[in-house]
């Protein structure tokens, strides 16, 4: 059986053409880890690139206003590329240039992961395609313009539903069909290992910083940390420092869409049941037949059907709890932190927004939550605007 | 081992491949036998599944339209043990690992058993995985049917050596579907195999004419086709009957001639 499970789930459910490239990949991985020299060029571009570490930020309005627990805001949003996608990415991408790749292939939902990548093949000088589910080139056309500035080529998918199931499916069909010198830059703790473990080591400098600064703030830990969870990567990087701490309590906020008893929702793990897709074993919106769901999400970042093994082993073991939240919470989350913070945030990360709205009020004031504010909202204005009826001449 | 597909490979063998349900469950169910009369040697039926990741843009459809159609296992399982009445060749089933964990590996297996399927390929349960259905298919005298691909290098040998049925030999990078040319060098990839097993190596992906069965069934042990009778059948709908026989006769002549 492979390494790569976290409990029952993970693993390498791909094609036998994938299966040496997976395992050539893990091990520079697991060498270049530990090597001085990609450490410190990682640590570099993290600093000097992307604007590492992001500020914690006491939300002191939105704190006042709950009038429950201190709420703060880790503010990936602030990260170059406007989401923490390029945590991953430039680790990545440096790994995919030391094991000599020319080039680059990335799914994206929502965009923010492939303007990541277009970004980090621009900066390294490789080549980047990016696929995209029809639907999303459509609802985040901004991105797309702006993957093509960096000089990545996007392709359009129209297979299927159309979305980010769909483009991580024909991004895998792509490697396959060239894997000599392209490397497939995962956007989540998700896939065949070793994808769920190295995304989350890339991912887990969140966390790592939400403990020092909080200990420097307050001179203490969390009571909870909240995020957004798609496949989960800003997420598990969030929560994973904190795992051994059982007095931190982890909730991930999945998208509930219409609602999670109608059947336009993307809430994985409140609907899903255990299956095996996208080389992973985990939980899947799947019908009784094993066909995967067609799921439905506002935001094109969560409008997945399956989640990340880690977080579906977390789930299981009770160590985290998973939370959804549907399109009208988080829509009225993200005015709500416009216009109480000033910030306005990414429709994916509103919904982690929109659990604390909840729970804050619910407890004491001398508890503190930290909300990890993942991306930034630029791409979902016109969205936003057309969901509430506004022409912006676009 | 499953003597069935071990007789079929007596001689070069032709492996057809079809979606099942693709355009329906009825037309599917005249094109078995239909096959069986061309001269085909194995038949792989695929289970049609949402997120085929190996899978070319013919077969994609196939799947699509014969899921549109209402094509489920169970409907499958009926239609097979129905054909066992008069078709004798063996059949092998070909899916993705989530709808058969979804029925359940113990009943798919027993399923497979009562209804007469010879084997099973899983294309996303490489070596590694291999263990989700193992016991139940040697419990269920079901045949574990792996793939190589150009990309397995020194992991041919421990997957041939536990290769049961035939070994499924992926002939090019990519997908399913068809290609012009095939440059690989599937003799060397044979010859690594034939060193430790005497497992029969059949050709798959990207064959296209019956000339080019002939050249792959002459390296190895058999050829399989799929997408190009896939893609008579998208074109004629559920009249294709008579091309998809027309074609698989002519691939059979080739094959016989060698």
């Amino acid at each position: 059986m492979t390494n790569g499970r976290f409990g029952k789930y993970g693993g390498q459910y791909v094609p036998e053409t994938l299966m040496n490239n997976l395992q050539e990949l893990e091990k520079a991985y697991n060498f270049y880890k530990n090597d001085p020299g990609f450490v410190s060029e990682l640590d570099d571009l993290m600093q000097n690139y992307a604007g590492r570490p992001s500020p914690l930020y006491f939300a002191q309005k939105m704190t006042a206003d709950l009038g429950g627990a201190k709420i703060y805001l880790k503010r990936e949003d602030l990260n170059h590329t406007g989401s923490h996608k390029i945590n991953n990415v430039l680790g990545q991408t440096l790994l995919a240039k030391k094991m000599g790749k020319t080039r680059i292939i990335a799914e994206t939902g929502a965009g923010q992961h492939g303007v990541a990548s277009a970004t980090a093949a621009a900066l390294m000088g490789l080549e980047c395609e990016v696929f995209m589910g029809r639907e999303d080139t459509q609802r985040q056309a901004l991105n797309v313009f702006r993957m093509q500035l960096l000089g990545a080529t996007v392709h359009e998918v129209t297979s299927g539903t159309m979305t980010l199931k769909d483009a991580v499916n024909e991004t895998m069909r792509e490697w396959v069909s060239r894997i000599d010198d392209t490397h497939y830059v995962l956007g989540s703790v998700m896939g065949p290992h070793p994808f769920p473990t190295m995304v989350r080591d890339f991912q887990k400098i969140i966390g790592e910083e939400i403990a020092t600064q909080l200990q420097k703030l307050e001179g203490r830990l969390p009571d909870m940390v909240i995020a957004c969870v798609g496949g989960g990567s800003n997420a598990i990087g969030a929560f994973h420092h904190f795992i051994p701490m059982p007095q931190v309590q982890l909730v991930g906020c999945e998208a509930a869409g219409l609602g999670v008893e109608t059947p336009q929702n993307a809430a994985t793990m409140a609907n899903g049941k255990v299956g095996i897709m996208h080389g992973m074993k985990s939980y899947f919106c799947q019908d009784e037949f094993g066909q995967i769901a067609p799921v439905y999400s506002i935001s094109a970042g969560l409008d997945y059907p399956g989640i990340g093994p880690e977080h579906a082993h977390l789930a299981d073991i009770n160590r985290a709890q998973y939370i959804p939240v549907t399109d009208a919470e988080a829509i009225s989350a993200f005015e709500y932190l416009s216009r109480t913070e000033g910030i306005i945030p990414a429709i994916e990360s509103a919904h982690a927004i929109a659990q604390a709205i909840k729970t804050a009020p619910t407890m004491p004031r001398d508890k503190i939550i930290v909300i990890n504010l993942s991306g930034r909202g630029d791409k979902d204005v016109a969205a936003i605007a057309k969901h509430k009826g506004v022409d912006l001449h676009e | 081992m499953n003597s069935k597909i071990a007789e079929a490979f007596a001689k070069k063998a032709f492996i057809a491949f079809i979606t099942g349900g693709d355009p329906d469950i009825e037309t599917t169910e005249k094109l078995i036998p239909t096959l069986e009369a061309a001269g085909v040697d194995v038949i792989e039926i695929g289970i049609p599944f949402s997120d085929p990741i190996a899978e070319g843009l013919v077969i994609q459809k196939a799947s699509e339209r014969a899921l549109a159609a209402g094509c489920t296992v169970d409907k499958l399982f009926a239609m097979v043990s129905c054909l066992r009445q008069k078709v004798k060749i063996p059949i092998v089933f070909m899916t993705y690992a989530n709808p058969i964990f979804a029925y359940g590996a113990t009943r798919f297996m027993a399923n497979c058993a009562a209804s007469g399927i010879d084997g099973i390929i899983v294309p996303d349960l490489p070596f590694e995985e291999k263990h989700e259905l193992a016991q139940e298919c040697k419990t269920h005298g079901i045949a574990q049917i792996s793939m190589i691909a150009p990309t397995s290098h020194q992991r041919i040998k421990t997957i041939a050596r536990e290769a049961e049925g035939f070994l499924y030999c992926v002939s090019s990078l990519g997908v399913t579907g068809m290609r012009a040319q095939i440059n690989t060098n599937l003799a060397e990839m044979i010859a690594e195999v034939r060193s430790v097993s005497k497992v029969p190596c059949a050709i798959g992906f990207g064959i296209s004419s019956p000339a080019q069965a002939r050249e792959m069934a002459a390296v190895a042990d058999g050829a399989i086709i799929g997408s190009a009778i896939v893609k008579i059948i998208a074109e004629h709908g559920r009249d294709c009957v008579p091309y998809v026989k027309k074609f698989a006769e002519d691939v059979a002549g080739e094959i016989a001639t060698l």
